[in-house]
Protein backbone atom coordinates (compact mmCIF):
# COMPACT_ATOMS: atom_id res chain seq x y z
CA UNK A 1 0.00 0.00 0.00
CA UNK A 2 3.13 2.86 0.52
CA UNK A 3 4.72 1.09 -1.85
CA UNK A 4 2.18 1.82 -4.90
CA UNK A 5 1.44 5.12 -2.76
CA UNK A 6 5.00 6.18 -3.30
CA UNK A 7 5.29 5.22 -6.60
CA UNK A 8 2.17 6.95 -7.41
CA UNK A 9 3.26 10.41 -5.75
CA UNK A 10 6.62 10.28 -7.93
CA UNK A 11 4.54 9.43 -11.15
CA UNK A 12 2.34 12.71 -10.22
CA UNK A 13 5.82 14.18 -9.26
CA UNK A 14 6.87 13.09 -13.07
CA UNK A 15 3.94 14.74 -14.57
CA UNK A 16 4.02 18.00 -12.71
CA UNK A 17 7.74 18.29 -13.85
CA UNK A 18 7.03 17.74 -17.63
CA UNK A 19 4.23 19.63 -17.60
CA UNK A 20 5.88 22.68 -16.06
CA UNK A 21 8.79 22.76 -18.39
CA UNK A 22 6.50 22.40 -21.32
CA UNK A 23 4.21 25.57 -20.25
CA UNK A 24 7.85 27.69 -19.18
CA UNK A 25 8.69 27.24 -22.46
CA UNK A 26 5.40 28.25 -23.64
CA UNK A 27 4.99 31.33 -21.72
CA UNK A 28 8.17 32.67 -21.10
CA UNK A 29 8.75 33.80 -25.01
CA UNK A 30 5.08 36.16 -24.47
CA UNK A 31 7.04 37.18 -20.92
CA UNK A 32 10.33 38.15 -22.63
CA UNK A 33 8.33 40.28 -25.33
CA UNK A 34 6.66 42.40 -22.26
CA UNK A 35 10.12 42.87 -20.52
CA UNK A 36 11.78 43.74 -23.94
CA UNK A 37 9.01 46.09 -24.37
CA UNK A 38 9.64 48.09 -21.45
CA UNK A 39 13.51 48.99 -21.72
CA UNK A 40 15.12 51.28 -23.10
CA UNK A 41 17.09 50.62 -26.30
CA UNK A 42 19.99 50.56 -24.69
CA UNK A 43 19.30 48.18 -21.87
CA UNK A 44 17.75 45.59 -24.37
CA UNK A 45 21.04 45.07 -25.82
CA UNK A 46 22.69 45.15 -22.73
CA UNK A 47 25.13 41.55 -22.14
CA UNK A 48 24.39 39.85 -19.57
CA UNK A 49 20.57 40.75 -20.29
CA UNK A 50 18.66 42.91 -18.20
CA UNK A 51 15.75 40.89 -16.97
CA UNK A 52 13.69 43.61 -15.36
CA UNK A 53 14.16 47.28 -16.66
CA UNK A 54 15.09 49.65 -14.23
CA UNK A 55 12.25 51.84 -15.40
CA UNK A 56 9.31 51.15 -17.19
CA UNK A 57 9.44 52.60 -20.26
CA UNK A 58 5.95 53.11 -21.18
CA UNK A 59 6.90 55.50 -23.81
CA UNK A 60 7.46 52.41 -26.40
CA UNK A 61 4.20 51.71 -26.35
CA UNK A 62 3.16 56.02 -27.38
CA UNK A 63 5.70 55.47 -29.56
CA UNK A 64 4.42 52.44 -31.51
CA UNK A 65 1.58 54.65 -31.87
CA UNK A 66 3.12 58.08 -33.13
CA UNK A 67 5.76 55.75 -35.70
CA UNK A 68 2.52 54.33 -37.10
CA UNK A 69 -1.42 54.38 -37.22
CA UNK A 70 -1.86 51.83 -34.86
CA UNK A 71 -5.06 52.70 -33.14
CA UNK A 72 -6.42 52.67 -37.17
CA UNK A 73 -4.96 49.06 -38.26
CA UNK A 74 -6.47 47.45 -34.79
CA UNK A 75 -9.73 49.61 -35.91
CA UNK A 76 -9.23 47.76 -39.50
CA UNK A 77 -8.73 44.73 -37.67
CA UNK A 78 -11.39 44.46 -35.16
CA UNK A 79 -14.03 45.57 -38.01
CA UNK A 80 -12.99 43.00 -40.72
CA UNK A 81 -12.76 40.44 -38.07
CA UNK A 82 -16.45 41.33 -36.58
CA UNK A 83 -17.82 41.46 -39.74
CA UNK A 84 -16.16 38.22 -41.29
CA UNK A 85 -17.31 36.28 -38.36
CA UNK A 86 -20.72 37.25 -37.68
CA UNK A 87 -21.05 37.00 -41.84
CA UNK A 88 -20.13 33.46 -42.21
CA UNK A 89 -21.84 32.51 -38.66
CA UNK A 90 -25.06 33.75 -40.76
CA UNK A 91 -24.44 33.00 -44.58
CA UNK A 92 -23.18 29.01 -43.59
CA UNK A 93 -25.76 28.41 -40.91
CA UNK A 94 -28.22 29.24 -43.41
CA UNK A 95 -26.56 27.04 -46.47
CA UNK A 96 -25.46 24.16 -43.99
CA UNK A 97 -29.45 24.02 -42.95
CA UNK A 98 -30.32 23.75 -46.39
CA UNK A 99 -27.87 20.85 -47.39
CA UNK A 100 -28.42 19.09 -44.34
CA UNK A 101 -32.27 19.55 -43.59
CA UNK A 102 -33.79 20.15 -46.85
CA UNK A 103 -34.10 17.00 -49.85
CA UNK A 104 -33.75 18.92 -53.38
CA UNK A 105 -32.71 18.53 -56.62
CA UNK A 106 -28.67 19.33 -57.29
CA UNK A 107 -28.41 18.90 -53.75
CA UNK A 108 -25.57 16.37 -54.03
CA UNK A 109 -23.40 17.82 -56.83
CA UNK A 110 -23.26 21.41 -54.77
CA UNK A 111 -22.29 19.68 -51.91
CA UNK A 112 -19.73 18.43 -53.67
CA UNK A 113 -18.54 21.48 -55.01
CA UNK A 114 -18.25 22.98 -51.74
CA UNK A 115 -16.25 20.19 -51.02
CA UNK A 116 -14.04 21.05 -53.73
CA UNK A 117 -13.12 23.99 -52.36
CA UNK A 118 -12.78 23.04 -48.86
CA UNK A 119 -9.62 20.66 -50.73
CA UNK A 120 -7.91 23.54 -52.89
CA UNK A 121 -4.65 25.02 -51.08
CA UNK A 122 -5.46 28.75 -50.53
CA UNK A 123 -3.35 30.00 -52.97
CA UNK A 124 -5.16 28.39 -56.18
CA UNK A 125 -7.33 30.89 -55.71
CA UNK A 126 -5.27 33.55 -54.61
CA UNK A 127 -4.29 35.71 -58.45
CA UNK A 128 -7.75 35.28 -59.40
CA UNK A 129 -9.17 37.25 -55.71
CA UNK A 130 -6.83 39.47 -56.46
CA UNK A 131 -7.84 40.34 -60.07
CA UNK A 132 -11.50 40.52 -58.89
CA UNK A 133 -10.57 43.37 -56.81
CA UNK A 134 -8.18 44.86 -59.17
CA UNK A 135 -11.22 44.90 -61.32
CA UNK A 136 -13.81 45.93 -58.64
CA UNK A 137 -11.87 49.11 -57.43
CA UNK A 138 -11.74 47.26 -54.13
CA UNK A 139 -7.87 47.47 -53.54
CA UNK A 140 -6.99 49.26 -50.47
CA UNK A 141 -10.02 49.16 -48.66
CA UNK A 142 -11.63 47.33 -46.04
CA UNK A 143 -14.21 44.90 -47.99
CA UNK A 144 -11.52 43.59 -50.17
CA UNK A 145 -10.55 41.19 -47.01
CA UNK A 146 -14.26 40.84 -45.92
CA UNK A 147 -16.45 39.70 -48.45
CA UNK A 148 -14.07 36.67 -49.95
CA UNK A 149 -14.37 36.02 -46.39
CA UNK A 150 -18.06 36.18 -45.52
CA UNK A 151 -18.04 32.47 -47.38
CA UNK A 152 -17.08 29.57 -46.35
CA UNK A 153 -16.77 26.21 -47.35
CA UNK A 154 -15.42 25.03 -44.35
CA UNK A 155 -17.49 26.75 -41.93
CA UNK A 156 -20.53 24.91 -44.21
CA UNK A 157 -19.27 21.96 -44.00
CA UNK A 158 -19.14 22.15 -40.42
CA UNK A 159 -22.58 23.53 -39.19
CA UNK A 160 -23.37 20.80 -41.51
CA UNK A 161 -22.25 18.06 -39.76
CA UNK A 162 -24.24 19.56 -36.68
CA UNK A 163 -27.45 20.07 -38.61
CA UNK A 164 -27.34 16.35 -39.80
CA UNK A 165 -27.33 15.38 -35.69
CA UNK A 166 -30.08 16.90 -34.84
CA UNK A 167 -33.90 14.53 -34.24
CA UNK A 168 -36.50 15.04 -37.28
CA UNK A 169 -38.95 15.34 -35.25
CA UNK A 170 -38.46 18.61 -33.79
CA UNK A 171 -38.65 20.00 -37.63
CA UNK A 172 -42.18 17.91 -38.19
CA UNK A 173 -43.66 19.59 -35.19
CA UNK A 174 -42.73 22.86 -36.30
CA UNK A 175 -43.65 22.45 -39.51
CA UNK A 176 -47.33 21.40 -38.02
CA UNK A 177 -47.35 24.33 -36.28
CA UNK A 178 -46.84 26.31 -39.83
CA UNK A 179 -43.33 27.47 -39.50
CA UNK A 180 -41.31 27.59 -43.04
CA UNK A 181 -37.77 26.70 -43.22
CA UNK A 182 -36.35 30.15 -42.41
CA UNK A 183 -38.69 30.17 -39.19
CA UNK A 184 -37.53 26.36 -38.29
CA UNK A 185 -33.94 27.34 -39.07
CA UNK A 186 -34.62 30.17 -37.12
CA UNK A 187 -36.44 29.22 -34.10
CA UNK A 188 -35.87 25.54 -33.57
CA UNK A 189 -32.33 24.63 -35.08
CA UNK A 190 -29.75 27.86 -34.56
CA UNK A 191 -30.13 27.24 -30.80
CA UNK A 192 -29.76 23.39 -31.18
CA UNK A 193 -26.57 24.06 -32.98
CA UNK A 194 -24.75 26.15 -30.44
CA UNK A 195 -21.95 24.99 -30.07
CA UNK A 196 -21.41 24.83 -33.29
CA UNK A 197 -21.27 27.70 -34.32
CA UNK A 198 -19.23 29.07 -31.65
CA UNK A 199 -16.63 26.67 -33.00
CA UNK A 200 -17.26 28.35 -36.06
CA UNK A 201 -17.18 31.58 -34.85
CA UNK A 202 -13.87 31.13 -32.71
CA UNK A 203 -12.37 29.77 -35.80
CA UNK A 204 -13.10 32.37 -37.54
CA UNK A 205 -12.66 35.26 -35.11
CA UNK A 206 -8.59 33.59 -35.29
CA UNK A 207 -8.20 33.50 -38.58
CA UNK A 208 -9.15 36.56 -39.52
CA UNK A 209 -7.39 38.06 -36.92
CA UNK A 210 -4.19 36.35 -37.67
CA UNK A 211 -3.64 35.92 -41.19
CA UNK A 212 -0.89 37.60 -43.16
CA UNK A 213 -0.73 37.37 -46.56
CA UNK A 214 -4.56 38.33 -48.54
CA UNK A 215 -4.69 41.53 -46.15
CA UNK A 216 -0.80 42.71 -47.18
CA UNK A 217 -1.40 41.16 -50.60
CA UNK A 218 -4.52 43.51 -50.98
CA UNK A 219 -4.23 46.19 -48.45
CA UNK A 220 -0.73 48.06 -48.19
CA UNK A 221 -1.74 51.82 -47.45
CA UNK A 222 -2.06 52.14 -43.67
CA UNK A 223 -5.63 53.55 -43.67
CA UNK A 224 -6.42 49.57 -44.48
CA UNK A 225 -4.12 47.70 -43.10
CA UNK A 226 -4.54 44.99 -40.76
CA UNK A 227 -2.13 44.29 -37.24
CA UNK A 228 -0.44 41.46 -38.99
CA UNK A 229 0.36 43.53 -41.90
CA UNK A 230 1.28 46.73 -39.80
CA UNK A 231 3.71 44.37 -37.60
CA UNK A 232 5.63 43.39 -41.01
CA UNK A 233 5.74 46.71 -41.99
CA UNK A 234 6.80 47.86 -38.37
CA UNK A 235 9.72 45.55 -38.87
CA UNK A 236 10.80 46.99 -42.14
CA UNK A 237 11.05 50.24 -40.41
CA UNK A 238 12.57 48.96 -36.99
CA UNK A 239 14.84 46.33 -37.98
CA UNK A 240 16.82 46.24 -34.60
CA UNK A 241 14.65 48.66 -32.17
CA UNK A 242 13.52 45.35 -30.48
CA UNK A 243 11.66 47.68 -27.49
CA UNK A 244 9.81 49.20 -30.55
CA UNK A 245 9.05 45.69 -31.70
CA UNK A 246 7.99 44.08 -28.95
CA UNK A 247 5.96 46.89 -28.10
CA UNK A 248 3.97 46.78 -31.14
CA UNK A 249 3.85 42.66 -31.43
CA UNK A 250 2.21 42.62 -27.59
CA UNK A 251 -0.28 45.36 -28.82
CA UNK A 252 -1.43 43.23 -31.94
CA UNK A 253 -1.85 40.33 -29.57
CA UNK A 254 -3.63 42.01 -26.73
CA UNK A 255 -7.13 42.17 -27.75
CA UNK A 256 -6.87 38.41 -28.37
CA UNK A 257 -5.29 37.49 -25.44
CA UNK A 258 -7.91 39.02 -23.26
CA UNK A 259 -11.11 37.92 -25.29
CA UNK A 260 -9.45 34.54 -24.99
CA UNK A 261 -8.68 34.62 -21.33
CA UNK A 262 -12.21 35.45 -20.68
CA UNK A 263 -14.05 32.76 -23.17
CA UNK A 264 -11.52 30.39 -22.13
CA UNK A 265 -13.44 27.48 -22.40
CA UNK A 266 -15.48 28.15 -25.88
CA UNK A 267 -11.95 28.73 -27.51
CA UNK A 268 -10.41 25.88 -26.54
CA UNK A 269 -13.59 23.17 -26.77
CA UNK A 270 -14.34 25.21 -30.42
CA UNK A 271 -11.29 24.60 -31.59
CA UNK A 272 -11.38 20.74 -30.16
CA UNK A 273 -14.74 20.14 -32.01
CA UNK A 274 -13.52 22.03 -35.75
CA UNK A 275 -10.60 18.99 -35.36
CA UNK A 276 -12.83 16.62 -34.10
CA UNK A 277 -15.68 16.65 -36.68
CA UNK B 1 -55.09 6.95 -60.30
CA UNK B 2 -55.30 2.87 -59.96
CA UNK B 3 -58.24 3.13 -57.78
CA UNK B 4 -61.56 2.06 -58.91
CA UNK B 5 -63.35 5.13 -60.82
CA UNK B 6 -66.40 4.42 -58.89
CA UNK B 7 -65.55 6.76 -55.80
CA UNK B 8 -67.29 9.16 -53.45
CA UNK B 9 -66.20 13.05 -55.00
CA UNK B 10 -65.73 14.22 -51.24
CA UNK B 11 -63.02 11.02 -51.43
CA UNK B 12 -61.09 12.04 -54.92
CA UNK B 13 -61.55 15.34 -53.72
CA UNK B 14 -59.54 15.12 -50.50
CA UNK B 15 -56.99 12.63 -52.41
CA UNK B 16 -56.40 15.97 -55.05
CA UNK B 17 -55.80 18.27 -52.36
CA UNK B 18 -53.18 15.63 -50.28
CA UNK B 19 -51.18 15.42 -53.47
CA UNK B 20 -51.13 18.99 -54.53
CA UNK B 21 -50.54 19.73 -50.74
CA UNK B 22 -47.67 17.59 -51.25
CA UNK B 23 -46.35 19.10 -54.31
CA UNK B 24 -46.75 22.90 -52.71
CA UNK B 25 -44.99 21.47 -49.34
CA UNK B 26 -42.39 20.21 -52.10
CA UNK B 27 -42.09 23.58 -53.70
CA UNK B 28 -41.90 25.38 -51.08
CA UNK B 29 -38.93 23.25 -49.94
CA UNK B 30 -37.26 23.71 -53.08
CA UNK B 31 -37.84 27.85 -52.39
CA UNK B 32 -36.55 27.96 -49.39
CA UNK B 33 -33.28 25.26 -49.63
CA UNK B 34 -32.05 27.83 -53.00
CA UNK B 35 -32.83 30.79 -51.01
CA UNK B 36 -30.87 29.38 -48.39
CA UNK B 37 -28.01 28.12 -50.21
CA UNK B 38 -27.46 30.96 -52.82
CA UNK B 39 -25.55 33.60 -50.58
CA UNK B 40 -22.74 31.05 -50.08
CA UNK B 41 -23.12 29.26 -53.41
CA UNK B 42 -22.81 32.46 -54.79
CA UNK B 43 -20.13 33.70 -53.00
CA UNK B 44 -18.06 30.01 -53.64
CA UNK B 45 -18.76 30.38 -57.38
CA UNK B 46 -17.09 33.97 -57.15
CA UNK B 47 -14.70 34.01 -55.07
CA UNK B 48 -13.60 30.16 -54.70
CA UNK B 49 -14.64 27.91 -57.64
CA UNK B 50 -14.64 30.18 -61.28
CA UNK B 51 -10.56 31.17 -59.15
CA UNK B 52 -9.75 27.57 -59.43
CA UNK B 53 -10.56 28.05 -63.36
CA UNK B 54 -9.03 30.97 -63.88
CA UNK B 55 -5.79 29.38 -61.79
CA UNK B 56 -5.31 26.90 -64.08
CA UNK B 57 -5.79 29.27 -67.51
CA UNK B 58 -3.24 31.73 -66.01
CA UNK B 59 -1.35 28.77 -65.87
CA UNK B 60 -0.60 28.71 -68.94
CA UNK B 61 0.07 32.65 -69.50
CA UNK B 62 2.44 34.83 -69.37
CA UNK B 63 1.89 38.36 -67.81
CA UNK B 64 3.94 41.94 -69.09
CA UNK B 65 4.19 44.68 -67.21
CA UNK B 66 0.60 46.06 -67.25
CA UNK B 67 -1.43 43.43 -66.36
CA UNK B 68 -2.00 42.11 -70.16
CA UNK B 69 -1.00 38.58 -70.21
CA UNK B 70 -0.97 36.00 -73.64
CA UNK B 71 -1.39 32.31 -73.81
CA UNK B 72 2.15 30.48 -73.80
CA UNK B 73 1.17 26.97 -73.38
CA UNK B 74 3.39 24.68 -71.56
CA UNK B 75 6.16 27.07 -70.75
CA UNK B 76 5.40 27.72 -67.32
CA UNK B 77 5.59 23.98 -66.52
CA UNK B 78 8.54 23.27 -68.38
CA UNK B 79 10.33 26.15 -66.18
CA UNK B 80 8.50 24.60 -62.88
CA UNK B 81 10.88 21.26 -64.13
CA UNK B 82 14.26 23.56 -64.84
CA UNK B 83 13.88 25.80 -62.11
CA UNK B 84 16.70 25.20 -58.90
CA UNK B 85 15.46 27.56 -56.76
CA UNK B 86 11.95 25.84 -56.45
CA UNK B 87 13.88 22.29 -56.14
CA UNK B 88 15.40 24.50 -53.49
CA UNK B 89 12.37 25.44 -52.15
CA UNK B 90 10.53 22.04 -52.83
CA UNK B 91 13.66 20.83 -50.84
CA UNK B 92 12.98 23.27 -47.97
CA UNK B 93 9.30 22.43 -47.73
CA UNK B 94 9.74 18.87 -47.50
CA UNK B 95 12.51 19.07 -44.53
CA UNK B 96 9.88 21.40 -42.77
CA UNK B 97 7.16 18.82 -43.07
CA UNK B 98 9.08 15.82 -42.53
CA UNK B 99 10.68 17.29 -39.15
CA UNK B 100 6.97 19.91 -38.12
CA UNK B 101 4.84 17.60 -38.49
CA UNK B 102 5.86 14.35 -36.79
CA UNK B 103 7.60 16.21 -33.66
CA UNK B 104 4.83 18.48 -33.58
CA UNK B 105 1.92 15.45 -33.31
CA UNK B 106 4.36 13.14 -30.60
CA UNK B 107 4.94 16.32 -28.33
CA UNK B 108 1.29 17.04 -28.53
CA UNK B 109 -0.09 13.64 -27.62
CA UNK B 110 2.46 13.40 -24.69
CA UNK B 111 0.95 16.52 -23.82
CA UNK B 112 -2.43 15.23 -24.22
CA UNK B 113 -2.06 12.00 -22.07
CA UNK B 114 -0.78 14.29 -19.38
CA UNK B 115 -3.34 16.05 -19.33
CA UNK B 116 -6.13 13.59 -19.39
CA UNK B 117 -4.31 12.23 -16.27
CA UNK B 118 -6.54 13.37 -12.51
CA UNK B 119 -3.65 16.09 -11.88
CA UNK B 120 -4.25 19.41 -9.94
CA UNK B 121 -3.88 22.31 -12.19
CA UNK B 122 -4.60 20.90 -15.63
CA UNK B 123 -6.81 23.66 -16.63
CA UNK B 124 -3.87 26.17 -15.98
CA UNK B 125 -1.43 24.21 -17.88
CA UNK B 126 -4.23 23.38 -20.97
CA UNK B 127 -4.71 27.33 -20.94
CA UNK B 128 -0.76 28.26 -20.86
CA UNK B 129 -0.17 25.43 -23.93
CA UNK B 130 -2.78 27.14 -25.73
CA UNK B 131 -1.44 30.26 -25.75
CA UNK B 132 0.54 30.49 -28.83
CA UNK B 133 -2.35 28.99 -30.89
CA UNK B 134 -4.09 32.68 -30.74
CA UNK B 135 -1.42 34.64 -31.13
CA UNK B 136 -1.06 36.46 -34.86
CA UNK B 137 2.00 34.25 -36.39
CA UNK B 138 3.62 37.56 -37.60
CA UNK B 139 3.84 38.68 -33.41
CA UNK B 140 5.50 34.87 -32.76
CA UNK B 141 7.97 35.22 -36.04
CA UNK B 142 8.87 38.64 -33.79
CA UNK B 143 9.54 37.23 -30.26
CA UNK B 144 11.32 34.35 -31.72
CA UNK B 145 13.13 36.54 -33.65
CA UNK B 146 14.81 38.56 -31.17
CA UNK B 147 15.32 35.44 -28.87
CA UNK B 148 17.01 33.98 -31.31
CA UNK B 149 19.40 37.52 -32.20
CA UNK B 150 22.96 36.58 -32.69
CA UNK B 151 24.32 39.22 -30.39
CA UNK B 152 21.42 40.10 -27.94
CA UNK B 153 19.04 37.19 -27.81
CA UNK B 154 18.32 35.07 -24.58
CA UNK B 155 18.95 32.08 -26.35
CA UNK B 156 22.65 32.60 -27.17
CA UNK B 157 22.95 34.25 -24.10
CA UNK B 158 21.76 30.90 -22.18
CA UNK B 159 24.17 29.06 -24.40
CA UNK B 160 27.16 31.29 -23.68
CA UNK B 161 26.77 30.33 -19.83
CA UNK B 162 27.46 26.56 -20.67
CA UNK B 163 30.43 27.84 -22.66
CA UNK B 164 28.69 27.45 -26.19
CA UNK B 165 28.98 30.12 -28.69
CA UNK B 166 25.68 30.19 -30.57
CA UNK B 167 25.13 30.35 -33.99
CA UNK B 168 23.20 32.78 -36.06
CA UNK B 169 20.29 31.12 -35.81
CA UNK B 170 18.20 32.97 -38.35
CA UNK B 171 20.95 34.09 -41.08
CA UNK B 172 23.25 31.03 -41.42
CA UNK B 173 21.84 29.62 -44.33
CA UNK B 174 22.44 26.12 -42.54
CA UNK B 175 20.90 26.77 -39.45
CA UNK B 176 17.74 29.16 -39.98
CA UNK B 177 15.40 26.46 -41.52
CA UNK B 178 15.87 24.70 -38.24
CA UNK B 179 15.25 27.40 -36.32
CA UNK B 180 12.01 28.45 -37.79
CA UNK B 181 10.79 24.59 -37.74
CA UNK B 182 11.10 24.60 -34.20
CA UNK B 183 9.00 28.09 -33.91
CA UNK B 184 6.48 26.01 -35.88
CA UNK B 185 6.51 22.96 -33.40
CA UNK B 186 6.51 25.24 -30.65
CA UNK B 187 3.36 26.94 -31.75
CA UNK B 188 1.44 24.66 -33.10
CA UNK B 189 1.54 21.59 -29.68
CA UNK B 190 -1.40 23.15 -28.08
CA UNK B 191 -3.74 23.26 -31.27
CA UNK B 192 -3.06 19.72 -31.74
CA UNK B 193 -2.88 18.47 -28.11
CA UNK B 194 -6.02 20.44 -27.48
CA UNK B 195 -7.73 17.94 -29.98
CA UNK B 196 -6.09 15.19 -28.77
CA UNK B 197 -7.56 15.89 -25.66
CA UNK B 198 -11.00 15.84 -26.76
CA UNK B 199 -10.38 12.48 -28.20
CA UNK B 200 -9.30 10.59 -25.68
CA UNK B 201 -11.58 11.99 -23.30
CA UNK B 202 -13.84 10.48 -26.22
CA UNK B 203 -12.40 6.63 -25.60
CA UNK B 204 -15.06 4.48 -22.92
CA UNK B 205 -13.59 4.29 -19.33
CA UNK B 206 -14.53 0.25 -19.89
CA UNK B 207 -11.68 -0.23 -22.11
CA UNK B 208 -9.18 1.13 -19.26
CA UNK B 209 -11.21 -0.73 -16.54
CA UNK B 210 -11.24 -4.20 -18.53
CA UNK B 211 -7.24 -3.71 -18.60
CA UNK B 212 -6.70 -3.11 -15.16
CA UNK B 213 -8.67 -6.37 -14.47
CA UNK B 214 -6.40 -8.07 -17.03
CA UNK B 215 -3.33 -6.16 -15.12
CA UNK B 216 -1.98 -4.40 -17.92
CA UNK B 217 0.77 -2.24 -16.93
CA UNK B 218 0.68 1.39 -18.05
CA UNK B 219 2.75 1.20 -21.22
CA UNK B 220 0.88 -1.72 -22.24
CA UNK B 221 -2.61 0.37 -22.02
CA UNK B 222 -1.16 3.41 -23.77
CA UNK B 223 0.41 0.99 -27.05
CA UNK B 224 -2.58 -1.44 -27.00
CA UNK B 225 -5.63 0.48 -26.01
CA UNK B 226 -4.58 4.49 -25.90
CA UNK B 227 -3.06 4.40 -29.49
CA UNK B 228 -5.16 2.43 -31.22
CA UNK B 229 -7.88 3.89 -30.08
CA UNK B 230 -6.69 7.56 -30.98
CA UNK B 231 -5.95 6.70 -34.84
CA UNK B 232 -8.52 7.99 -36.39
CA UNK B 233 -7.74 11.37 -34.53
CA UNK B 234 -4.57 10.94 -35.26
CA UNK B 235 -5.16 10.36 -38.50
CA UNK B 236 -7.15 13.45 -38.67
CA UNK B 237 -3.98 15.41 -37.30
CA UNK B 238 -1.80 14.10 -39.78
CA UNK B 239 -3.14 15.33 -42.46
CA UNK B 240 -4.27 18.75 -41.50
CA UNK B 241 -1.27 19.55 -40.25
CA UNK B 242 0.42 17.93 -43.44
CA UNK B 243 -1.69 20.15 -45.61
CA UNK B 244 -0.71 23.20 -43.21
CA UNK B 245 2.69 22.19 -42.81
CA UNK B 246 2.42 22.27 -47.12
CA UNK B 247 1.67 26.21 -47.06
CA UNK B 248 4.14 27.47 -44.54
CA UNK B 249 4.82 31.46 -45.35
CA UNK B 250 4.06 33.37 -42.38
CA UNK B 251 7.06 32.53 -40.18
CA UNK B 252 9.55 32.63 -42.97
CA UNK B 253 8.33 35.71 -44.42
CA UNK B 254 8.14 37.11 -40.91
CA UNK B 255 11.49 35.73 -40.35
CA UNK B 256 13.58 35.83 -42.47
CA UNK B 257 14.15 39.21 -44.43
CA UNK B 258 14.09 39.76 -47.75
CA UNK B 259 18.04 40.45 -48.44
CA UNK B 260 18.79 37.32 -45.80
CA UNK B 261 21.53 35.31 -46.90
CA UNK B 262 19.23 32.45 -45.30
CA UNK B 263 16.75 33.19 -48.16
CA UNK B 264 17.37 30.67 -50.26
CA UNK B 265 17.25 27.89 -47.51
CA UNK B 266 14.28 28.27 -46.18
CA UNK B 267 12.26 29.57 -48.74
CA UNK B 268 9.03 27.49 -49.02
CA UNK B 269 6.81 26.91 -52.07
CA UNK B 270 4.21 29.14 -50.84
CA UNK B 271 7.12 32.02 -50.67
CA UNK B 272 8.00 31.56 -53.96
CA UNK B 273 4.30 31.92 -55.39
CA UNK B 274 4.10 34.72 -53.43
CA UNK B 275 7.00 36.27 -54.64
CA UNK B 276 6.26 35.55 -58.22
CA UNK B 277 2.90 36.59 -57.91
CA UNK B 278 2.86 39.65 -56.28
CA UNK B 279 6.82 41.13 -56.18
CA UNK B 280 8.33 39.78 -59.60
CA UNK B 281 4.35 40.28 -61.20
CA UNK B 282 5.04 36.92 -62.46
CA UNK B 283 1.99 35.79 -62.26
CA UNK B 284 1.25 32.90 -64.91
CA UNK B 285 4.85 30.94 -63.47
CA UNK B 286 3.01 31.69 -59.75
CA UNK B 287 0.19 30.12 -61.11
CA UNK B 288 1.52 27.01 -62.28
CA UNK B 289 3.56 27.00 -59.06
CA UNK B 290 0.04 27.13 -57.56
CA UNK B 291 -1.61 23.87 -59.46
CA UNK B 292 2.31 22.47 -58.51
CA UNK B 293 0.83 22.79 -54.65
CA UNK B 294 -2.09 21.29 -55.65
CA UNK B 295 -0.97 18.33 -57.35
CA UNK B 296 1.39 17.82 -54.47
CA UNK B 297 -1.15 18.27 -51.62
CA UNK B 298 -4.15 15.75 -53.76
CA UNK B 299 -1.04 13.30 -54.16
CA UNK B 300 0.30 13.20 -50.39
CA UNK B 301 -3.68 12.97 -49.38
CA UNK B 302 -4.39 10.16 -51.57
CA UNK B 303 -1.44 8.34 -50.02
CA UNK B 304 -2.50 8.89 -46.85
CA UNK B 305 -6.18 7.74 -47.82
CA UNK B 306 -4.43 4.53 -48.79
CA UNK B 307 -2.41 4.05 -45.96
CA UNK B 308 -5.10 4.79 -43.05
CA UNK B 309 -6.24 1.39 -44.09
CA UNK B 310 -3.17 0.04 -42.34
CA UNK B 311 -3.14 1.70 -39.31
CA UNK B 312 -6.42 3.73 -38.04
CA UNK B 313 -8.76 1.63 -36.50
CA UNK B 314 -12.32 3.06 -37.07
CA UNK B 315 -14.85 1.45 -33.75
Amino acid sequence: MERTLKLFTSKTFLFHFILIVGTAAMVLPFLWMILTSLKTYAESIQVPPVLIPEDFQWGNYKEVFGLLPFFKFMYNTVIITVLRTVGQLFLCSLAAYAFARIEFPGRNILFLLTLTVLMVPGQVFLLPQYMIMVKLGWLNSLQAVVVPGLFSAFGTFLLRQFFMGLPKELEEAARLDGCNHFQIYWKVMLPLAKHGLIALGIFTTLWSWNELMWPMIVNSSPESMTLSVGLSSLQGQYLTNYPILMAGSFLAILPMLILFIFLQKQFIEGIAVTGGK
Amino acid sequence: MKEVPLQTEVKSAKRIKVSSLAKTRKRSDYFWAYLMIAPTMLGLFIFYLWPIVQNFYFSFTEWGAFGQYEWTGLDNYKRLLEDATLVQAFKNTIIYIILTVPIGIYLSIIVAVLLNQNIKGKSIYRTLFFLPVITMPAAIAMVWKWLYNADYGMLNYLLSLVGIKGPQWVSDPNIALYSIIAVAIWSGIGYNMVIFLSGLQGIPKMYYEAAEIDGAGPVTVFFKITLPLLSPVIFFVTIMSLIGAFQVFDLIFMMIGKSSTALESTQSIVYLFYQHAFVLNDKGYAAAIAVLLLAVILIITSIQMVLQKKWVHYD
